[in-house]
């Protein structure tokens, strides 16, 4: 029995032809859509309740930053892309294409990341208005509406919508930035020669993560920001 | 079929795969490097039953002190707030750290051999559930040691109770300790239902379709479903809780425009489903008991498991019976009434095919069935006294009375417990090898058989004659005391009979004297018992090719082209995985990375908020590590040629 033999990578044979791996990651992605659902449920019975607290009235509007979270979300769907096409490529063997491809995934990925995180800082901080107030903030416990006078910063006073926003979007960015590191992982790993079409099934399951992420910003996007403009 | 003409290789001699980045531990590791390192699903099942057990002698010492301090009126046992930390700490512990590991413990051990397979589908991933549940316990009874000491929120920690404003010792951990605990005992639940799922759909024998699955395994495949979708949603109430004790936010503070209700809902959307958790594996491994021992096939096999299919479906849509008295709308609430009377139905289906299995058989009154039959009468018991809650005005007479008390442990106690142990007498010759003493098992049943009706049965009648739930003491007059004493007095009982059994199954594995099991002691009906006892380390010697349910009934009774085939051994034999240090490394790294977020937030000399990330950080490097290290280690292992019939 040579050792060649011996470490032959065999694909087990399974009841249903799908391998392990892939079924354990549908079913994580089964509890995770709990996970977000149950995020998302709570944002929105918070959404309409608390929009008014201590006579404190939210217009979330006057926060959200419509045109960069657009683009952020364009680029997000375009990262999925990469994912695709990275997957295609391996499929084939292609190897320097699934490196470019994951390369791509990666950026598109922390470019997202960067506008959240750009977008977060830049709640958080608050606006200056035209007498060098700052006014319209939004922290994880309150938010400042329009300053009163001259010469005072809005008073940040307690909300709600903070935590819901911040909780859930910070846990879909996370989300994200476990699957960029996981990325980078499988980058590295294409520089080693030890990366082969027989790796395809588990960049396979890194797309599928991948996609789900992205598809719960899908929902995300317009359930927390553009319904802010409509209803 | 050409392999059957290789020469036997003794196990031996076996073939080596080295491992390409790490040296995992191989074949010949022993001693407490093989209990660490393990990733062989019948020593995690019996590393999960035992730690269980251990964690049942302390929830029931918490338990007698709480029936201690109850004995008379105004007793000082315990202070007013020891009492709280007593229920919230018992309740906690054995829904937690008892019966659902106790469940893991059986699904581990058995199920595996039930579908034909040699592991689960992650073996290295069953471990870290393993160390995962160790972690939350012992990250639960840290809590005694710290500020404020256990938590007294009760087992379900209300907000806004669990809110720091209402903190009855200012800097109180209590409750942070119990928000990491679960948090990381949720991991261990999920990780093990992913398992348990891939391996149940993926990896049964040749011929093993899922209608001639045992219902033992069915109730596996609907509980790990129940779980990996209830679970997410305490995961982030405990999010939510933690962040508003932590950093801030309101989710729960009224006061700033959070909803204490909410937490209920979230709670109880997990805490319903949770209840069917608890009660499913009881009632697969009741299901495996009584046609044994009724010496008849189930009846009614595709009834049980659609109907535990229903039960597990329907459980997520009635969660708010639990919140009637609440104040949400007559609509919402009829509407959580009606679902939950009709929960009963399925649940009702399951008692009458039971009854049905045992008609007109010959009935073989040993201590499984013993359990088992208990489990039937006191689930009923149970199930009736919560029928009568599903209706709205009756149960707003029963809460918060000792009415709820007695249901709810008659189902837990009566049912999940009484089940679990029919699993205990029933498996255990398979684990040890060997035959228990039947009548130190009779003993252990009646004792607390009586132990357990004595305690609870008085409470129907103290809940309907006013005494309330969680509450440190009660003054004369109330006409209490008589049956709060005979409650005690029953509670000591239970708790001499559970110790009893626990000195038994101790026992089991260490004496040299109890007559060998051999491969089927009870004339049982699955494959398991087509295997020797104790279990080989590689199961099957010949993966078997199943034609039939109840195959191994069919082998020994039936048609012979009913009998099951095995599959040819290969040319590698059998490849046995090496074991690995990762999962203790990972778990140790989120145990770590639990504690380092449970102490980030300190007050310093000068009353200001520290917030110290170090321990959480290196925690979480911990953790990557053994991430980094799973991945790359490479399956390593061993090849084995066991002869056909040595199983």
């Amino acid at each position: 029995m040579s050792d060649a033999h011996a470490l032959e990578h065999h694909e087990p044979v399974t009841s249903t032809g799908v391998p392990n791996k892939k079924i354990l990651m549908w079913a994580f992605l089964g509890s995770d859509c709990m996970f977000f659902g149950t995020l998302i449920s709570t944002h929105l019975i918070y959404r309409k309740i608390s929009a008014t607290v201590n006579g404190n009235y939210l217009d979330i509007r006057d926060i959200f930053d419509i045109e960069l979270t657009s683009f952020s979300t364009f680029i997000l769907l375009a990262s999925s892309l990469f994912m695709a096409l990275a997957v295609s490529a391996i499929h084939k063997g292609n190897l320097s294409s699934t490196r470019w491809m994951l390369l791509g995934t990666i950026i598109f990925g922390s470019i997202f990341l960067a506008c959240q995180v750009y977008e977060f800082t830049h709640f958080v901080h608050g606006k200056e208005n035209a007498s060098g107030d700052l006014e319209h903030q939004l922290t994880l416990s309150s938010y400042a509406g329009k300053s009163d006078e001259p010469g005072r910063d809005a008073e940040l006073k307690p909300h709600v919508f903070g935590s819901t926003f911040f909780v859930l979007t910070g846990t879909h960015g996370t989300h994200v930035a476990i699957g960029v590191f996981w990325l980078l992982g499988w980058l590295v790993y294409s520089f080693t020669g030890r990366m082969s079409k027989a790796d395809a099934m588990d960049i396979e399951c890194c797309g599928l993560y991948w996609h789900f992420v992205d598809i719960v910003w899908i929902i995300i996007f317009p359930v927390v920001y553009l319904m802010e403009y409509a209803f | 079929m050409a392999t059957e003409s290789v020469k036997y290789v003794a196990p031996e001699s076996e073939t080596k795969l080295e491992s390409k980045v790490f040296p995992r531990p191989g074949q010949h590791t022993t001693g407490i490097i093989d209990w660490l390192t393990t990733i062989d699903h019948k020593k995690i099942g019996f590393m999960y039953g035992m730690a269980a057990l251990c964690f049942l002698i302390i929830g029931g010492i918490q338990a007698l002190l709480i029936r201690s301090q109850l004995w008379d009126h105004n007793m000082d046992v315990l202070t007013n707030r020891q009492y709280n930390q007593m229920f919230t700490m018992h309740g906690t512990t054995m829904v937690f750290l008892v019966i659902m590991p106790l469940s893991a413990a059986f699904f581990n051990f058995v199920m595996p051999l039930q579908i034909g397979a040699r592991d689960v589908a992650f073996p290295r991933m069953n471990t870290l559930s393993l160390w995962c549940f160790l972690a939350g316990g012992i990250i639960l009874n840290l809590s005694w040691f710290f500020t404020g000491g256990s938590p007294a929120i009760g087992w379900f920690g209300y907000a806004p109770l669990t809110d720091t404003r209402f903190a009855e010792v200012i800097g109180d951990m209590g409750p942070d300790f119990w928000i990491f605990s679960l948090q990381i005992l949720g991991i261990a639940s999920l990780l093990a239902s992913f398992n348990f799922i891939t391996t149940i759909i993926n990896m049964r024998a040749p011929g093993m379709t899922m209608m001639r699955l045992p219902v033992f395994t069915w109730m596996t495949l609907i509980v790990s479903f129940l779980l990996i979708l209830a679970m997410p949603a305490i995961a982030i109430a405990l999010a939510e809780l933690m962040f508003d004790r932590q950093y801030g936010t309101n989710f729960f503070d009224f006061l700033e425009g959070g909803k204490p209700h909410f937490w209920q809902h979230l709670f109880w959307i997990f805490g319903h489903p949770e209840v069917y958790i608890l009660i499913l594996p009881a009632m697969g491994i009741v299901s495996e008991v009584i046609p044994v021992f009724s010496r008849k096939p189930l009846f009614g096999y595709g009834l049980i498991v659609f109907s535990g299919g229903i039960i597990g479906f329907m459980g997520f849509a009635v969660w708010s019976h639990h919140m009637y008295t609440t104040g949400m709308g007559v609509v919402a609430t009829s509407a959580f009434s009606i679902l939950t009377m009709l929960i009963a139905i399925p649940t009702g289906v399951k008692i009458f095919n039971w009854i049905g299995t045992m008609w007109g058989g010959r009935i073989i009154f040993k201590t499984p069935m013993l359990f088992a039959l208990g489990f039937i009468t006191m689930f009923m018991i149970g199930g009736f006294t919560g029928i009568m809650h599903s209706s709205v005005p009756v149960d707003a007479q029963h809460q918060d009375t000792y009415f709820v008390v007695a249901h709810f442990h008659y189902v837990l106690i009566g049912g999940a417990l009484f089940g679990l142990y029919a699993g205990f007498y029933f498996w255990l010759p398979k684990l040890t090898g060997k035959i228990l003493s039947d009548k130190i098992g009779k003993l252990v049943f009646t004792l607390m058989f009586i132990g357990f009706n004595m305690t609870f049965f008085p409470m129907h009648y103290l809940g309907m004659i006013g005494q309330p739930r969680r509450t440190h003491s009660y003054n004369e007059g109330h006409g209490f005391e008589t049956w709060n004493q005979i409650a005690t007095v029953g509670a000591f009982i239970l708790g001499v009979g559970v110790f009893i059994g626990f000195v038994q199954f101790i026992h089991a594995f260490r004496s040299k004297k109890l007559k060998p099991a051999g491969k089927n002691p009870w004339d049982a009906r699955t494959l398991e018992w087509t295997l020797s006892s104790p279990v080989k380390e590689y199961n099957f010697a010949r993966t078997p090719i199943v034609k039939t349910r109840d195959q191994a009934w069919e082998n020994n009774y039936g048609p012979s082209d009913k009998h099951s085939e095995k599959e040819p051994l290969d040319d590698h034999g059998v490849h046995m995985p090496d074991r690995s240090w990762t999962p203790l490394v990972t778990g140790i790294g989120l145990l770590v990375l639990a504690l380092g977020l449970l102490f980030s937030r300190t007050v310093n000399e000068a009353g200001d908020l520290d917030r110290n990330y170090l321990p959480a950080i290196t925690g979480g490097i911990i953790f990557i590590i053994g991430v980094i290290m799973w991945a790359i280690e490479g399956p390593g292992g061993y090849h084995l040629f066991p002869k056909e019939d040595e199983e």
